[in-house]
């Protein structure tokens, strides 16, 4: 019941903001919200009971990327304008489509099989992270070391962007 | 209030999903439009999430998602690096006065 509860209260915070990140007309308003949105979604995380990956989307997230976007926006402040343009092109046709996006996935979603709404053999869960180390250290090493690499060549580059 | 299913994960992600799409198409400003691909890139994770846990907790899962949370990581970190570069440039960031391909 509580599960309920805090389902519908992390799934609201999570729409509701990332409905503010979409429309509202200051960057800055929009980058705040987005905080709210990677909170909902680590709540939503926590109650799917996968705990080290809501801990690592509010360190990677909220830690990492927001923090980029908010100087991502104010560093491409215009000095001159007063305020930072936000506005909107093409809104009709864009909602219309994502409307009918929506609409499409939600009735496919809803007309599947059943017994997806059972959760099957529930296992006794004591946190997720020793198997997920074991996991990483084991069947996808590979993809585990390409993917440091990857964080490295990224950063390197970014770096050399944002320097030129 | 009825038992929170698969189903339920599955529509909010679809809803995130769509505001993220509708982020990426009518905004202008290009910080706001990596919101809107950050906003699907969780979307798409709440779903790996979800149906992970809905076929008994298979880690292989949350696996996936992490590597989807170090891509964006990464995605971020260049994409606000180009962002830089071409408001230096172009002294804008709204994507569709960035017309041109050479000075």
């Amino acid at each position: 019941m509580e599960q309920t509860i805090l389902f519908y209260v992390f799934a609201a915070l999570t729409v509701c903001s990332a409905a503010v990140v979409v429309f509202s007309r200051s960057v800055i308003y929009a980058a705040f919200s987005l905080l709210f949105t990677f909170l909902g979604v680590a709540g939503l995380y926590v109650l799917l009971s996968a705990d080290f990956i809501a801990v690592a989307q509010i360190m990677v997230y909220i830690g990492g990327i927001l923090i980029l976007l908010v100087f991502g926006v104010m560093l491409t402040r215009n000095a001159t304008d007063v305020e930072i343009r936000a506005g909107t092109l093409n809104t009709l046709p864009a909602l219309a489509v994502a409307t009918a996006i929506a609409a499409i996935l939600i009735v496919v979603f809803t007309q599947a099989r059943d017994d997806w709404m059972q959760v099957r053999n529930i296992p006794s869960i004591e946190g997720t992270s020793l198997e997920l180390g074991e996991l990483l250290l084991t069947t996808y090493i590979l993809p585990f070391e390409v993917a440091g690499i990857l964080l490295l060549v990224a950063v390197m580059g970014a770096a050399l962007i944002a320097r030129r | 209030m009825l038992e929170i299913g698969l189903t339920h994960y599955l529509i909010v992600s679809a809803l995130l999903f769509c505001l993220g799409f509708l982020a990426l198409t009518i905004r202008r400003n290009a910080v706001l439009m990596l919101m809107g691909i950050e906003l699907m890139l969780n979307s798409a994770n709440i779903n790996l999430i979800a149906f992970s846990r809905y076929q008994g907790l298979m880690l292989d899962g949350h696996v996936l998602a992490l590597f989807v949370i170090i891509l964006a990581a990464a995605e971020a970190a260049v994409a606000l690096a180009i962002v830089l570069h071409i408001y230096r440039t172009h002294n804008t960031v709204e994507a569709d006065r960035i017309s041109s391909l050479k000075e």
